[in-house]
């Protein structure tokens, strides 16, 4: 359940290597569900599989890294992860995307409501 | 208590998620079946600054006013049910709350028939420069700065307290409990502690608890409001139906709602709800103990029925999270809407004319942040990297500044409207006026030692 520091580059974040013939490319929207909060300058996404058989696909995948990357230029901090294998759930913290947060942010999802659909965006390899 | 499940079971109504939620909601959780307890959470995170502000221009205001025409409302069906209620709706004046409800029931006719219970010890803003002197620096969580940093600046300053305070009033026989700053899970884990008489060290049963409440907090959330999947099959959400814990002894639960209202109550909402504002699952720390997320198993145990079990708690820390609130500066928000054709193109072309504009006044900002709404306000680039921009019917620029002084927050809100004739064409939708500079009031979330903090129950007879 240790949170996994998104800044730490892994060789593999399981997004890459994939069998064209065997596998296609989904957006998480269609494996997933979310829900999205605040906590201070911090988002939480929390990510839960739509059916248990997709939730080894969502820890393989959606790794801290990769979801780093996908939200390249939307936060300024790190992004930790955490399992809720009882729940087929992830949870994401997104430093750094609130543009302070609370009442301080000019955003206008200042609370972080809307990090959940935009984690579905992303696209992750579905064994045929 | 009623006896629903053939065993011994307390049923607590979420009716409240937050100050500004739906007003009916009270009123049909404590009508349209039975229940035994009413929750309402009213306190956000900076709320308890504006309330703050209020006391300071009048002693007897500082506390959630809506409450006290809501109790108007519901008092004779509280009173012929023997429903008791639990809320934070003191916030930082419970005591003038709890005269201001033992006023109106005996108004109404209770006088000698309500007790209402009354718990601070919360409020530290008083005591802030003592326990500063004496070594206790409230550092900030996020940035680890002292609050010495902004002492001549805070507004207000409340230690979160758990349940026991509650569980006091309660078997001290109040039938409305109000608070001041107490968590918004320990608002429902008190009845279950009160009605089952669980140990202070029983920590499995009141991580349950603890559980039960954060399911709860948020109304609807978890019975088909704001619910992501499968959102446009959930019926009848104009009367949807808030949340209602049934609890057990052992501390299994289950999450359910009046029959005939409508929403939904099933595993992947409740899951929903479960991960909102969740940090480390493994430890959901709140006063009373420390809850382990990991450990919930839920299964769907009828229509609009979740039965919760398994769940594990560990000793609560020998700390308490203080919420501080403190003058930050000045911010201001404008709008313009621009039409097709082009109308992202406007709103960008509009957009660099006025940072052009303010930067030639010499004015500095904090931050300065635009965005298009319509376009990329809420998915940033990654919406513009999908969607097609060239042609939106309309997008609105949505252009605030921040800044610790007054003055360029003020000079920035009259820059707004001259772009309706000297900017980009086909503007409009200002008819809202020019923005108003906002006093921002920002949040300091601390650690406190536990022994600092006294909590204190009174009981006022109506």
């Amino acid at each position: 359940m240790r949170g996994n520091r998104g800044r730490i580059k892994r060789p593999d974040d399981g997004a890459t290597g994939r069998h064209k013939r065997r596998s296609r490319r989904v957006r998480l929207l269609e494996l997933a569900h979310a829900r999205s909060g605040d906590k201070g300058d911090t988002a939480n996404v929390g990510l839960i599989a739509l059916k248990p058989e997709y939730y080894p696909v969502l820890v393989k995948q959606v790794t801290a890294a990769r979801v780093t990357r996908h939200f390249k230029g939307m936060i300024n901090g790190p992004v930790e992860r955490y399992e809720l294998p009882n729940l087929h759930a992830l949870n994401f913290l997104l430093h750094g995307a609130l543009d302070g947060g609370g009442t301080i942010s000019l955003k206008t999802d200042a609370q972080g409501k809307v990090f959940s659909t935009a984690l579905l965006r992303l696209e992750v390899d579905l064994a045929k | 208590m009623t006896r629903s499940r053939g065993r011994q079971t307390v049923r607590i109504a979420g009716g409240q998620g937050f100050w500004g939620d739906w007003l009916e909601a009270p009123y049909r959780q404590v009508t349209a079946g039975p229940v035994d307890y009413l929750m309402m959470d009213y306190l956000a995170e900076v709320t308890m600054s504006i309330l703050q502000k209020q006391k300071s221009r009048d002693s007897s205001l500082g506390f959630a006013k809506d409450f006290v025409p809501l109790m108007e409302r519901l008092l004779p069906i509280l009173v012929e049910r023997h429903i008791r209620v639990t809320s934070n709706a003191g916030g930082v004046n419970p005591r003038a709350c709890a005269q201001a409800v033992a006023a109106l029931a005996h108004r109404l006719g209770f006088g000698g028939k309500l007790r209402i219970g009354v718990v601070t010890g919360d409020d530290l803003l008083a005591r802030l420069d003592g326990l500063l002197a004496r070594g206790h620096e409230l550092r900030n969580l996020d940035t680890g700065r002292p609050l010495s940093d902004v002492r001549d600046r805070v507004l207000s300053a409340n230690a979160y307290l758990g349940a026991w305070p509650v569980v006091d009033a309660l078997r001290r026989g109040a039938d409305v409990v109000v608070t001041g700053r107490v968590t918004d899970t320990g608002l429902t884990l008190a009845p279950m502690i009160h009605a089952f008489d669980w140990r202070p060290d029983a920590w499995d049963l009141l991580a349950a608890g603890t559980v039960a409440g954060h399911t709860i907090e948020c109304g609807a959330q978890c019975s088909g409001g704001n619910c992501l999947k499968d959102w446009q099959t959930i019926p009848d959400l104009a009367n949807v139906g808030y949340p209602i814990v049934e609890a057990a002894p052992d501390g299994t639960f289950e999450i359910t709602k009046h029959p005939g209202t409508g929403g939904r109550i099933d595993v992947a909402g409740v899951t929903e709800q479960l991960v909102y504002e969740m940090g480390n699952p493994a430890e959901y720390i709140t006063p009373d103990c420390i809850a382990d997320f990991t450990t919930i198993r839920l299964t769907q145990a009828g229509k609009d029925r979740v039965r919760f079990s398994g769940i594990k708690g560990r000793p609560a820390t020998d700390t308490l999270k203080v919420s501080v609130a403190y003058f930050y500066g000045y911010k201001a928000v404008g709008t313009l809407v621009y039409a097709w054709p082009d109308a992202y193109k406007k709103a960008q072309a509009a957009d660099r004319v006025l940072r052009q504009r303010l930067a030639a006044l010499g004015l500095k900002f904090e931050a300065v942040l635009t965005e298009f709404v319509g376009a990329d306000a809420t998915h940033g680039p990654l919406a513009r990297a999908s969607a097609p921009l060239d042609d939106l019917p309309e997008v609105q620029l949505r252009i605030g500044v921040r800044s610790p002084d007054k003055a360029p927050v003020e000079r920035f809100t009259r820059e707004i409207a001259p772009l309706i004739l000297n900017g980009p064409p086909s503007v409009t939708g200002f008819a809202g006026g020019r923005p108003k500079p906002e006093e921002i009031v920002a949040y300091w979330p601390a650690l406190l030692d536990k022994r600092m903090v006294e909590p204190c129950v009174e009981i006022v007879d109506a």
